[in-house]
């Protein structure tokens, strides 16, 4: 059983409000060394398959498929055994 | 007479007011389907309503657009038959890929939920062909992910194919960037596939029929579907 680990990020160009919500009450706090905030997702899947190098195809299937929207959102994985 | 098919899914609430507007106020035959079905015999359009099917996790229309009536909604359209997403339904067909770009939050965050003017940009639809360009509609929006995007070379050629249909704008018809509240990319409210057979729009034209609710600005969409229709 692996692991994987899946962190999917709005891209550079595309505008993130979530984020721009955080950093504004982040400088309420008076944090104003926060120079940005992005918000993205992160996803743990359990995955059953025979080695790392499968584990990863069949997440990277996932991912494309339906775990991230390529058309505003990157993603990277991780695998752990 | 042409039968509607209304695309039900779990969290979809306004497949009610599809149905209504079809069957009561245009006198036409109309189908529930529920999302677990797979036969389209029969129907002749296709509307995905609003809601927040799936409770709209991950992304809204994400979970939705797996369902095994999407697969026949997916091969419909390819086909040629005509379909209408509104809202929620305009989320899912972005996710199936029948219309090009992605949904985003609200840009100021907030769910909006009040009537709106859009402006009839293309009458070269089976879905504006009774509406003249630049007629400005009274619709309401309630939508909290309506922030359409697309890159530069998808939005030119949406630009270029004369794809939008609608765009945000003010009483007058201007585009201002208070009119485009959400922050859509370009003022865009609806647009077509290339196909020109499947529209996604955010509006709620099926909420505005009666005027005891308001508006009947939604009404010459349906008449221009109907139209259509009919001479096929």
């Amino acid at each position: 059983m692996y692991k994987a680990k899946v962190n999917v990020t709005l891209r550079p160009s595309i505008l993130d409000p979530k984020g721009k919500a955080a950093h504004h009450a982040l400088q309420n706090l008076g944090l104003n060394e926060v120079q940005q905030v992005r918000i993205g997702k992160f996803i743990e899947l359990d995955v059953d398959a025979k080695d790392e190098a499968a584990a990863k195809e069949i997440v990277e299937s996932a991912c494309t498929q339906l775990l991230a929207n390529e058309v505003m959102e990157d993603f990277e994985i991780e695998i752990e055994s | 007479m042409a039968t509607f098919g209304v695309v039900v899914f779990p969290g979809s609430n306004c497949d009610h007011d599809a149905y209504h507007a079809m069957k009561h106020v245009m006198n036409s035959d109309v189908k529930f389907l529920w999302h677990k079905e797979t036969d389209l015999s029969g129907i002749d359009f296709l509307i995905v309503p609003g809601g927040f099917s799936y409770g709209d996790y991950l992304r809204s229309g994400a979970i939705a657009r797996f369902s095994p009536i999407m697969q026949e909604v997916v091969k419909f359209a390819e086909k040629g038959g005509p379909v209408m997403g509104i809202c929620n339904g305009f989320q899912i067909l972005l996710e199936a890929g029948l219309i090009p770009g992605a949904m985003m939050h609200n840009e100021k965050l907030k769910f909006v939920c009040k009537n709106v003017f859009i402006r009839t940009e293309s009458t070269d639809s089976i879905f504006t062909s009774e509406l003249e360009k630049g007629q400005v509609l009274d619709i309401p929006v309630s939508h909290g992910e309506g922030n359409y995007f697309i890159d530069d070379d998808g939005l030119k050629s949406l630009q270029d194919n004369d794809q939008v249909l609608f765009r945000y704008c003010d009483a007058k018809g201007k585009l201002t960037k208070e009119a485009n509240f959400n922050g859509s990319i370009d003022h865009i409210a609806g647009i077509c596939n290339e196909g020109r057979n499947v529209l996604g729009m955010m509006p709620h034209p099926e909420r505005a029929m009666e005027k005891l609710l308001g508006s009947v600005d939604g009404k010459p969409i349906f008449e221009s579907i109907l139209h259509s229709l009919s001479a096929a």
